[in-house]
């Protein structure tokens, strides 16, 4: 079930702040966010997001835990299976793949 | 040159001729691929042992100018992709609670301070690679399999697509979905590491 948000604005200053030109809310810096990392956002956008970044200190924790999580999940690109804890490689596994090519 | 000497050279060039040898270097990778896809012991090691006939079959169509072990990289996840489909339909579980809130003036609602502590610093203790492996179990499986292909796994938007059969701007949604809510799984973890 979705969240509901709330329905008056929790960051007053914040919410004129982010309606000047060359400002956009949070919600369309969650949009620019693959795009940005990436380095595929067009040099406009790029500089808004990078202005918004400047100025909103909850897009700042966001992304930095967003990167974060990013990170941490490649860390698990060479973590072998006898490092995750569910028990060894199974010799009856290697043995039977060995079989099979021998026939 | 016949096709029986010429695959019996590249085997010989990268290993296969001690198959044991070859077997063992390489089962263990292999599997932890497949368990990160499947989730499950059994069908991991299933398609792990199809993915080696497939290998042991086509070793004569690999192009030698590529990665031996990209190649068998491929050939593992796809047999774990296979495998995953045949035991259940991925379903389009709810990911909303994870997702990022916003305001209606469209203010982003987060708290905490900004990270102090690097994911390096986070994964000098043993026990993050627990917390990061269950939370990424957490995610509903068609957005863990995509971050999986995606962030673990290394390959690019357009094989994530290949791989799935959706479109490349299906797996970006998918992904940046699939990483916000691992954000929010790994907030314990990041956040705990501030006080």
């Amino acid at each position: 079930m979705k969240r509901d948000a709330p329905e008056a604005t929790t960051r007053p200053l914040a919410a004129i702040m982010f309606r000047l030109p060359l400002m956009i809310d949070c919600a369309t810096f969650e949009k620019f966010i693959m795009d940005y990392l990436e380095g595929t956002l067009p040099k406009r956008q790029k500089f808004v997001f990078d202005l918004h970044l400047r100025l909103c200190r909850e897009c700042r924790i966001y992304l930095a835990e967003y990167k974060a999580a990013i990170e941490l999940a490649a860390s698990q690109q060479d973590v072998p299976f006898s490092k995750l804890n569910v028990g060894d490689v199974p010799e009856d596994l290697i043995k039977a793949i060995i079989a099979a090519q021998a026939k | 040159m016949n096709k029986v000497r010429a695959d019996s050279e590249i085997a010989g060039k990268f290993g296969l001729s001690d198959v044991s040898v070859f077997v063992r270097a390489h089962t263990d990778w292999m599997l932890a691929v497949s368990y990160r896809i499947l989730q499950d012991r059994g069908h991991a090691e299933d398609a792990v042992q199809t993915a080696f006939s497939k290998i042991f079959a086509k070793i004569g169509d690999f192009e030698e100018r590529s990665d031996i072990k990209s190649w068998m990289h491929r050939i593992v996840i796809n047999e774990a992709l296979m495998a995953l489909r045949k035991i259940k339909r991925l379903q389009e579980d709810p990911i909303e609670d994870l997702l990022p809130v916003f305001d209606t003036a469209g203010c982003r609602i987060e708290y905490g301070q900004e990270p102090t502590e690097t994911p390096e610093m986070l994964l000098a203790n043993a026990q993050t690679h627990q917390t990061i492996r269950s939370a990424i179990m957490d995610l509903p499986d068609d957005y863990r399999i995509v971050l999986c292909l995606r962030d673990i796994e290394g390959l690019t938007t357009k094989e994530a697509s290949d791989f799935l059969g959706i479109s490349e701007a299906n797996v970006k949604v998918r992904l940046h979905r699939a990483r916000a809510a691992l954000k929010k799984l790994l907030e314990p973890l990041v956040k705990d590491k501030l006080l």
